[in-house]
């Protein structure tokens, strides 16, 4: 990723102050810039804008400094958002190709109904990360969490991948999470450290994670270590434990006669 | 009120993104400050609500009549002021009336006449703090549910609620609030769902020196109004959040319950839960369901609780609705947007997300809440006193 953004001319990286901006008018700006061929965009002063970088379908750069909205990257298809400051709720709404990088935490529902992309947050996520991602042929969507989850994580998860590496767990590395993988029907995720069982869905099932998975897995990792500077061997030590969904259509007889 | 059948626009942007916005900050050392900065910040969230409502509580405001109840009330016609004035010249000794002053603000329109009275309770009538509360309380009760012109709105001792139609940066800019200065500010901006948009359904709700805000609802407020019936409280205010006001005065005020246990009443541990806790914590949150079965708060919440001295977070225990926290220096800070925390505070200490159903308290005092490692909607590592407390509550 590091080529990627030094290989574009300087000239085409724009700036952009937010303050006191209503996100009405950020987005629009924003739409006005990637059409007039900005590659990299650097806003400053970002407060609380909802939907940054929404529907913006071109491989850009965008770098955020402040605090971005809710529903950061909505709707995206293509965008690098990377955001120095922490991500409010619903980062990732419904994205379809990109990435999101959070140097900090993020709220709720991170990565909701996601169908592609990924997102990479430096520590902890809120309550239903990955609530109801999906995923089709190639298009696979990944959250990709250095800390740990608040309850419901993967909820009604149909696909893609949700990996907890656990950097924020003090002692035991046990994940303090519940209801996680409730309505979980397929995808799978991978955590580093330990979770209580009495603490699943009743749909997850648990594993070791075979070769295939560990191949992912390091893949990942490496681009975590990557983006925010860590030791790839040390986030690599440690036991994986795989949640997958025990059936792909738990509810398969309840509207049938 | 927005015309919500008239989605399109020029920004291509048909979604109503609408819900309620709430702020608190806080200064533990007690040292006040102007309303300034929270009418930035509660305004800085403008777009979660839709201009039905606006409201502030603020605490240590009135120093020199710390010992009178400021009762703030609301008329709507000259015959409701001469009816509710002649009702507490009878029973208060009035120190002081006079009318709040506001400022012309153009989106606020047809407001209503506020006054407030420094009211003092003629001690021969009660004999302890706890009867002249809870004649305070019935008064207050008693204006509301007959008096069809007029309400009290605030009525505690050293704080006040300022609260309307509109967006809350204009009823602050309204009510004068960068005037006042208090060490603890509680704000709302309201997007009403179920209920009428009018100036006593504003938020923060009131009862004596007891503030909610809150952004969800409670779909329990029926169950949970019939039980607070029981102890004389009267729902008047055609809003599900007076009940949280009602029920934290019953449990906190009159049942002397901590507000960790309390938090365990309204956002009560799951039975799945509480399956996998250890028996005494366990016997606990049961015998908790079992007595306040009726004042468990269903449906999704999060409220900002304050009395003297005190500012309560709390979520509902799967966290339907946001709250982030904040701390700097001896401030704390409780939005529901991260965003506009920063807006006022920019060199922000920490941040994070509590878990629900935990409560996020600020006292007085006290340290400033920190972190907690366990994040669970109950945590192995929670302790307040367990045992004397049962037979109290």
């Amino acid at each position: 990723m590091l080529n990627e953004t030094s290989a574009e001319p300087r000239e085409q990286t724009a700036g952009l102050n937010a303050g006191g901006m209503h996100y009405r008018q950020l987005n629009a700006t924003l739409r006005d810039m990637v059409a007039g061929g900005a590659q990299r965009i650097e806003i400053k002063d970002v407060c609380g804008q909802r939907y940054i970088g929404t529907n913006l379908c071109a491989p850009l750069a965008i770098d955020l400094h402040g605090t971005p909205g809710n529903d950061l990257g909505a709707f995206m298809s293509g965008p690098r958002i990377t955001v120095y400051g922490n991500a409010q709720d619903g980062c990732g709404n419904t994205m379809d190709d990109g990435r999101i990088v959070i140097h900090g935490h993020a709220g709720d529902v991170t990565g909701l109904s996601a169908r592609g992309g990924k997102i990479f947050i430096r520590d902890d996520a809120g309550y239903r990360a990955g609530i109801h991602m999906k995923e089709y042929g190639a298009r696979r969507p990944v959250v990709v969490i250095g800390g740990t989850a608040q309850d419901f994580l993967g909820e009604y998860m149909a696909g893609g991948v949700i990996l907890l590496l656990g950097v924020t767990l003090e002692g035991s590395r046990a994940h303090d999470c519940d209801f996680v993988g409730t309505g979980m029907h397929g995808g799978a995720i991978y955590l580093r450290g330990t979770i209580d069982h009495a603490r699943l869905g009743r749909e997850v099932g648990v594993s070791d994670p075979d070769e295939n998975d560990m191949l992912l897995i390091r893949s990942l990792v490496a681009e975590y270590a990557a983006l925010f500077g860590r030791d790839e061997a040390e986030l690599l030590q440690g036991g994986f434990v795989k949640l997958y969904p025990r059936w792909l259509r738990p509810y398969g007889n309840v509207y049938a006669y | 009120m927005k015309d919500l059948g008239h989605v399109n626009n020029p920004w291509g942007d048909d979604k109503v993104i609408d819900a309620c916005s709430i702020f608190g900050m806080m200064d533990v050392s007690g040292k006040t400050f102007s309303g300034r900065d929270i009418i930035t910040a509660i305004g800085s969230m403008h777009d979660r609500g839709n201009g039905l409502g606006g409201g502030f509580a603020v605490y240590g405001l009135y120093p020199e009549y710390a010992d009178l109840y400021a009762f703030h009330v609301m008329y709507l016609s000259v015959s409701g002021k001469t009816e509710i004035e002649s009702y507490l010249n009878s029973r208060f000794r009035v120190v002081l009336s006079e009318e709040v002053p506001t400022r012309r603000v153009r989106a606020i329109e047809n407001p209503p006449k506020v006054w407030r009275y420094f009211l003092e309770v003629d001690r021969r009538l009660c004999d302890d703090d706890v009867e002249e509360e809870k004649y305070v309380v019935d008064h207050v009760m008693e204006i509301n549910a007959s008096f069809s012109d007029g309400f009290v709105f605030s009525s505690g001792k050293n704080m006040a609620v300022f609260k309307g139609v509109g967006y809350p940066e204009d009823i602050g800019e309204f009510f004068c609030l960068d005037s006042y200065e208090g060490y603890l500010w509680t704000a709302h901006g309201r997007f009403p769902t179920n209920t009428p948009g009018w100036w006593g359904g504003a938020h923060p709700f009131n009862i004596l020196d007891w503030t909610v805000v809150h952004n969800g609802e409670i779909s329990s407020y029926g169950i949970n109004r019939r039980y607070l019936e029981q102890y004389g409280y009267r729902c008047t205010m055609q809003t599900d959040t007076e009940v949280v006001a009602y029920a934290m005065d019953l449990l906190l005020r009159r049942h002397g319950l901590p507000v960790e246990m309390a938090a365990r009443v309204l956002a009560a541990p799951l039975w799945s839960r509480l399956e996998h806790l250890p028996a005494p914590e366990r016997e606990l949150y049961t015998s908790l369901r079992q007595i306040y079965g009726s004042l468990l708060m269903n449906g999704p919440f999060t409220v900002i609780v304050a009395h003297q001295g005190e500012m309560i977070g709390l979520t509902d225990r799967i966290r339907l609705r946001p709250l982030t926290v904040g701390t700097s220096g001896t401030r704390l800070y409780l939005s529901s947007e991260e965003s506009a925390i920063r807006l006022i505070c920019p060199d922000l200490e920490n941040a994070w997300i509590p878990a629900g159903g935990r409560p996020i308290v600020g006292r007085l005092g006290d340290a400033l809440p920190a972190r907690r490692s366990g994040r669970s909607s109950l945590s192995k590592g929670e302790n307040f006193p367990l045992h004397a407390q049962v037979q109290g509550g």
